[in-house]
């Protein structure tokens, strides 16, 4: 193993051992990315490939048959699996968007000197480690027509709320508040450590210039927490696209298919035993992603260089 | 002076509403889950009269033959293991990665970007599992579990590892410490801040997951704690105190994880959201 290295500086002769550097080969060998590689590939990279195929066939597990760009066809004719691509742009804008602004409302409130400002991060934060489906469960309870908490202390101050996940034109949209407020915490913690990391200095700059509140957010927190901004919009932008558990706890793609996404569709269309179909879900899914998070990291980049 | 009254007013006001938007909900599923049937039925925020918590409590343990243990062993089986695989994995497969920069790197990197973006195909990975005989059993679950977060605790070994001086590698080398040895018995206890955060946020993350158990391990004898609860929601659609004792239940663990390592939970998270 060892060849004729040269002696290393920080070889101890009286150690009496090889004074020799083995190659990179032997201290980093590439084996250690076996066990690693293997799982990767066999669970993750071989199916995300065989997508590609088996969405061109009409598929049973166990044979296929190719039928071309059928299943796609199939995919955009259908009217409901068309509103559950567009649910999934909307799903995935929206919440990025609100996680976004009331994150950043909140990591600025949260980094001023507030008493119980730890307390209140706890709470804000909590929610981003209880599963999906107990939030999902609790929330629809909370949502229900007319005798839901939500409704009745709308009712208290003279408004009739809607019936959220009953109704085809808030089911969507009641999910993804729903989701917002079970991801906030984390845009939240983001925020804060951004905003933690800027210079106190630009803040005592603005305060010899004789800058108020308004002033040192728009032009010393918002720019320099960029890079958080950044973070909050990939991550929930891509678990936007990819969203299920919620959906499919709160409302399963109802009323109709009114608040289907393509990941419920997936399932819908697996359950019923079209997998061919449910693969080129899986497909466009891939491609809606790509085509979407990677010109959206270019974007952001630069903004970042700029700004 | 009176702007600071102001201040502190709308501070105020922005904190009740923000400690009452994310306490209610929470409060609401505590006060269900103590109620009796009859009056957690009106789902609404009244005090309880009285208080069958015992009951509640083995009425939702016993209730299916006692399928909410049976789900809680599953549901630990599979935690403890594949965090456990992917801590092995990961770290080793980090270390080679942020020590050996090249074309290898080059291309594992890129699949680790992949893994945090590329949603995962679903249909052809069950036929993947089929093929291995791996389908609706618990191993095949733990190394789907395995695949899906290895490109996030890559992500925080690589970084941390980075901070770690070559100088020690060199200096284990010298005393024939080399590839395996030199890992685990130098680098890897090294890495313990960094196995604990990777341990503490994969662990909820396993422990919460909900689709891939639905997809990859149906059926009530493997049955996991987030499906158990999915599927009572139908059957204790009149119970709502068991219902919500069920979620009680199933949100104590990560809330213990919460209490005792907030700091660490937070800072990964964090970390890995900003590199990523």
């Amino acid at each position: 193993m060892v060849t004729s290295a040269q002696p290393r500086r920080a070889a101890a002769p009286e150690s009496g051992r090889r004074p020799a550097r083995p190659r990179a080969r032997a201290v980093y060998p590439y084996a250690f990315y076996l066990p690693a590689g293997i799982v990767y590939t066999v669970i993750f990279l071989v199916p995300t490939v065989m997508a590609f195929y088996f969405a061109l066939t009409r598929w049973t597990l166990f044979d296929s048959e190719f039928v071309g760009l059928d299943n796609f066809r199939d995919f955009f004719a259908e009217q409901n699996l068309r509103v559950g691509f567009r649910n999934t742009i909307v799903y995935a804008v929206v919440t990025s968007g609100l996680k976004v602004v009331l994150g950043l409302l909140l990591g600025v409130l949260l980094t001023s000197n507030l008493r119980l400002r730890g307390f209140l991060r706890s709470v804000v934060f909590f929610p981003v480690l209880v599963s999906t489906v107990a939030v999902g469960i609790t929330f629809s309870v909370l949502l229900k027509p007319d005798t839901g908490l939500v409704d009745k202390a709308l009712g208290v101050v003279g408004i009739s709320g809607p019936d959220w996940l009953g109704d085809a034109t808030t089911a969507l949209l009641s999910v993804a508040l729903v989701d917002v407020w079970k991801g906030v915490g984390l845009a939240t913690v983001i925020y804060i450590a951004g905003i933690m990391s800027i210079p106190r200095d630009y803040y005592q700059a603005v305060e010899v210039d004789g800058g108020g509140a308004w002033h040192r957010f728009r032009h010393v927190t918002l720019p320099l927490s960029w890079p958080a901004t950044y973070s909050v919009i990939i991550l929930s932008f891509i678990g936007g696209l990819r969203t299920f558990d919620l959906i499919w706890t709160m409302t399963r793609g109802g009323p109709g298919f009114t608040s289907d996404v393509i990941a419920s569709i997936i399932y819908k269309q697996y359950q019923a035993g079209f997998y061919g179909l449910a693969t080129a879900g899986n497909v466009i899914l891939f491609l809606a992603v790509t085509a979407i998070v990677v010109p959206l990291v270019r974007l952001l980049d630069r903004r970042e260089i700029h700004s | 002076m009176r702007t600071t009254v102001r201040r502190i007013g709308a501070e105020t006001l922005a904190l009740a509403v923000a400690a009452a938007v994310f306490l209610v909900p929470f409060s609401f599923m505590l006060l269900t889950a103590v109620k009796d049937e009859k009056q957690a039925a009106d789902l609404d925020f009244a005090w309880p009269t009285s208080w069958p918590v015992v009951r509640n409590l083995v009425e939702v343990i016993s209730a299916r033959d006692y399928l909410l243990l049976t789900a809680y062993v599953n549901s630990t089986i599979l935690t403890v293991t594949s965090v456990a695989l992917l801590v092995v994995f990961a770290s080793m497969a980090a270390f080679v990665l942020q020590r050996r920069p090249g074309r290898v790197a080059g291309v594992v990197n890129l699949l680790v970007l992949s893994g945090l973006i590329i949603p995962p195909a679903v249909v052809p990975t069950i036929w993947v599992l089929q093929g291995i005989g791996l389908f609706k059993t618990l191993p095949g679950l733990i190394l789907v579990e395995v695949a899906y977060s290895l490109s996030f605790a890559m992500l925080l070994y690589r970084a941390f590892i980075a901070a770690i001086p070559r100088e020690l590698d060199e200096a284990a080398m010298i005393d024939g410490c080399t590839g395996m040895a030199l890992f685990f018995r130098v680098i890897f206890p090294l890495m313990r801040p960094v196995t604990i955060t990777v341990i503490l946020t994969t662990s909820v993350a396993v422990f919460n997951d909900f689709v891939n158990p639905l997809y990859f391990l149906p059926g009530d004898e493997n049955a996991t704690v987030q499906l158990t609860l999915y599927n009572f929601q139908s059957q204790y659609s009149t119970q709502w105190n068991l219902l919500f004792m069920d979620i009680v239940l199933i949100t104590i663990p990560p809330l213990l994880a919460f209490v005792f390592f907030n700091r660490k939970i937070v800072a990964g998270m964090t970390a890995g959201a900003i590199k990523g």
